[in-house]
């Protein structure tokens, strides 16, 4: 077993861990946006989540009872999204913005105020979080060289969230390509004008989504407060929530390649962290500064050249207004 | 079954605010005919369909369809009691599929699959038995117009339609779909559905209906056998007065090319080229007609004459000064060489909707000394020289400081007219002059066009409106995929000739031939 071996593997271990709340929030993003609300507020969403769920876990002792609470409040906030954009067809950016900022102020008040520790929440015991879990024939595997070791270090040991995650990935697909939901879901964002003369209710479709956005934001929130970390910090989602807007963009509006995207960014991250100290051939050691920058970097030279074209569902951000 | 009642509407009104849109509106539909419903902009036609079509809902009055009263909160109990509606802008949604669109709303179970196969067996019935041929699984975005148009028709049959509303269904179809909509509409006739054609083309109107209704301001005024009508008399029916349709004018006394054209091309921002080698004059005293499906390249020439864009090789010769690719122009350069511009698209490049009618009535002359002082405008001299054009073109009513987007489309285009024609330029461009412009304004449009021409000024009119090319202009033009495709002088000119020019890249040769 080579040392570049295990370098590798641990970066892409990495990689799934850093990129697990990128899916999740992107996939959020992805029902809502899909359905032509825009969400710029995926970020607040995930932090008011993810405190939540580190409130509740280190009140209750329960991981499980922390992600319903962060499920719970992510999607409030989600119908307060819906209330000003869908129903008094407000400006979907505006109100976004307000859910973040709302977010951001809220969790310190209310943090100060139930734990008295700066807004952050007690350290989790490992009893409130979730934790690695090791995969069946983990040991049956050990003995194949390699692919042994990458069951064992990549696809095994994470937490049921990371697994949640990805499976949701063919889950979303489905719900959007395959069933009336999402047919429904689609044509809302794309032409609501026909939806409407069909029949079918704009608003109600356009709720169903924004409750959908809410439920995987809060999946994320979770993630990063009980999974990922062992408590909440003051904006622990550090603008996670707008690299998975970048990641939505990023791959169209498709599930699959959306995936990808968080994956290119996950990966990014990941190899920053790796990199912090290393002596590399002809540039010498790399500041951290500019390592920790790469993704962000790297992000701006994507969106601004490599992906073309991104067409955005066509009444995207347009309040639905029944005229002629 | 024919002399059965499909709709029965009794004094149905419906109020926006304080506008009557329908007041006691009375309407009697003979099932298995196709019926006629016409009138000005803003008469109040698409309202009374949309109460029709359960998408808006009327304040008193009774409607009965198929002898039975009926309410509608939305459009679906309309589709339940077999009434289906064809919009002038299409319901559809571009990415997805034919069989995507006419399922939306009807899937036939929460998975997809559950209801495709039972979908597309219907649709390949109803397809076959109202000679709708369409491929199901084509995107409705790489369909044409036309195609377009049968898929809604599609959904409207699929949904059950016994009554099938179609809302000024040939605005955007050329005469040859145009044609083909017909012979469709004559084949659900035959099957025994009922159509409810709305329209403000009179002569569809004696082409294809069998009764036609008139409405005025709200309110219906008439209804008419057409086999015992004529177009003069829907005309003024409709109006009010009487009209003239034809437009009357002398023959034209031709001088000197204002406009010399030759090998133009440009091309888009994308680097296709939208218009290909164009070569052609306009003379002094003469109105060149361009016409064309719209999207032929018609709006790219007059965006490059009129200075908008650059043209990519090629020269054009505008009152004596040359432009081309190295030289260049402005729309203000040109303007000071006497070339006045009047858009196709007077909502995005003719005027601010947002701008009160004075500021709209000044634009592009907006640095004139007229009303400029050495920093400031004075708004009441601008004020005072709106109301001069105003008077001049009779825009009603008759105030500067209203919002320019609360004029009606006729007024804001006789605005529009006014700024450019006003200012006694030597050439004159005209795009789309009466677009969703009601049929007495059009009237006083086309003569003040004929004026301009008689003044012994070049006009470039560019329309879609076939009947609008042949009896303004002197010489027609056919554009088709960025090729002049044909010429021909306006008196010879024909509908189907006209056509046929325009759907083809290569009919040139069967002309000539």
């Amino acid at each position: 077993m080579t040392d570049w071996f295990e370098v590798i593997l641990l970066t892409f271990d990495a990689t799934l861990r850093v990129s697990a709340p990128l899916v999740l929030a992107a996939l959020a993003g992805l029902f809502s946006e899909r359905a032509g609300v825009v969400d710029i507020g995926l970020e607040g969403k995930m932090l008011a989540g993810a405190f939540m769920a580190a409130a509740v876990a280190s009140l209750t002792g329960s991981a499980w009872l922390g992600l319903v609470a962060a499920i719970g409040v992510s999607i409030l906030l989600a119908l307060l999204h819906g209330f000003a954009c869908i129903t008094h067809r407000g400006n979907q950016v505006v109100s976004g913005v307000a859910i973040n900022i709302l977010a951001s102020g809220l969790t310190m008040v209310i943090g100060l105020y139930l734990f008295n520790q700066g807004g952050q929440t007690p350290s989790l015991i490992n009893d409130a979080r979730f934790l690695s879990i090791e995969l069946p024939g983990v040991e049956l595997l050990s003995g194949i060289p390699y692919l042994g070791t990458i069951y064992k270090e990549l696809i095994s040991g994470h937490n049921a969230l990371v697994y949640v995650a990805f499976a949701m990935v063919p889950v979303t697909y489905w719900v959007i390509y395959k069933t009336r939901f999402g047919l429904r879901l689609r044509a809302v964002g794309e032409n609501p004008n026909a939806v409407d003369t069909a029949g079918i209710s704009v608003s109600r479709q356009r709720y169903l989504a924004v409750i959908c956005c809410g439920v995987l934001c809060g999946v994320a929130g979770a993630y990063i407060s009980t999974a990922h970390n062992a408590q909440f910090v003051r904006d622990m989602t550090a603008g996670q929530g707008f690299i998975a807007l970048a990641a939505l963009i990023f791959g169209k509006w498709r599930p699959v390649s959306v995936m990808m995207a968080c994956l290119l960014f996950g990966f990014l991250d990941a190899l920053a962290v790796r990199l912090q100290g290393v002596v590399l051939p002809v540039i010498g050691e790399v500041p951290v500064q500019l390592i920790e920058a790469l993704p962000y970097i790297l992000t701006v030279i994507l969106l601004a050249g490599f992906i073309g074209r991104a067409v955005a569902p066509k009444a995207s951000g347009i309040p639905y207004v029944k005229e002629r | 079954m024919h002399s059965d009642i499909a709709i029965e509407l009794t004094d149905v009104s419906k109020r926006f605010g304080a506008v009557r849109a329908n007041d006691k509106v009375n309407l009697c539909v003979e099932s298995g005919t196709i019926h006629g419903i016409v009138g000005e902009n803003g008469a109040g036609k698409s309202t009374l369909m949309s109460i029709l079509y359960g998408f808006y809902q009327y304040d008193t009055g009774h409607i009965e369809v198929f002898g039975k009263a009926q309410y509608f909160n939305n459009s679906r109990e309309a589709l339940a009691a077999g009434v289906g509606m064809v919009h002038q802008h299409f319901m559809l949604v571009e990415p997805f599929t034919v069989l995507e669109n006419v399922m939306l709303g009807n899937e036939g179970g929460k998975l997809l699959k559950e209801g495709r196969i039972a979908a597309e067996t219907e649709l390949k019935r109803l397809a076959n038995e109202y000679g709708l041929a369409v491929d199901l699984h084509a995107r409705v975005s790489s369909l044409s117009v036309g195609l377009q148009q049968r898929v809604e028709i599609l959904k409207a049959l699929y949904r059950g339609a016994k009554i099938l509303i179609l809302d000024e269904p040939t605005g955007v179809l050329t005469p040859q779909e145009t044609a083909e909509l017909f012979r469709i509409l004559e084949s659900l006739k035959a099957q025994g559905v009922t159509i409810l054609l709305i329209t403000h083309k009179l002569q569809e109107i004696m082409a294809i209906t069998d009764n036609v209704s008139v409405m005025r301001a709200g309110t219906m005024v008439a209804h008419r056998k057409t086999s015992e009508t004529s177009k003069e008399d829907i005309a003024e029916l409709m109006v009010g007065r009487k009209v003239l349709l034809q437009v009357d004018k002398i023959d034209a006394n031709v001088g000197e090319a204002l406009i010399k054209v030759d090998n133009l091309t440009i091309k888009d921002a994308q680097g296709v080229e939208r218009v290909k080698q164009v070569s052609f004059e306009v003379k002094a005293g003469e109105v060149v007609g361009i016409a064309g499906v719209s999207g032929n390249g018609q709006s790219e020439l007059l965006e490059a004459l009129s200075g908008i864009t650059k043209v990519n090789s090629g020269s054009m010769i505008i009152n004596g000064h040359e432009v081309s690719r190295k030289k260049p122009a402005s729309p203000e350069r040109m303007r000071i060489r006497g070339l006045a511009h009047v858009p196709e698209d007077r909502h995005h490049m003719g005027m601010v909707t947002s701008f009160s009618a004075s500021e709209s009535s000044i634009l592009g002359y907006h640095n004139d000394k007229e009303y400029n002082g050495r920093f400031i405008m004075s708004r009441s001299k601008v004020r005072d020289y709106c109301r001069k054009l105003m008077d001049a073109f009779d825009v009603r009513p008759r105030d500067p400081d209203l919002k320019s987007a609360n004029f009606s489309g006729g007024n804001q285009q006789k605005l529009i007219l006014a700024r450019e024609m006003e200012r006694n330029p030597d050439i004159l461009l005209v795009g789309q002059p009466t677009r969703g412009v009601d049929i007495g304004a059009i009237e006083f449009i086309h003569r003040r066009i004929i004026e301009m021409r008689d003044a012994g000024k070049a006009i470039l009119l560019v329309s879609v409106e076939l009947e609008e090319i042949i009896s303004v202009s002197d010489r027609v033009l056919v554009m088709c995929d960025g090729v002049i495709t044909g010429e021909v002088p306006a008196a010879e000119a024909t509908e189907r000739e006209l056509g046929l020019l325009m759907t083809s890249s290569d009919a040139q040769k069967e002309v000539v031939a």
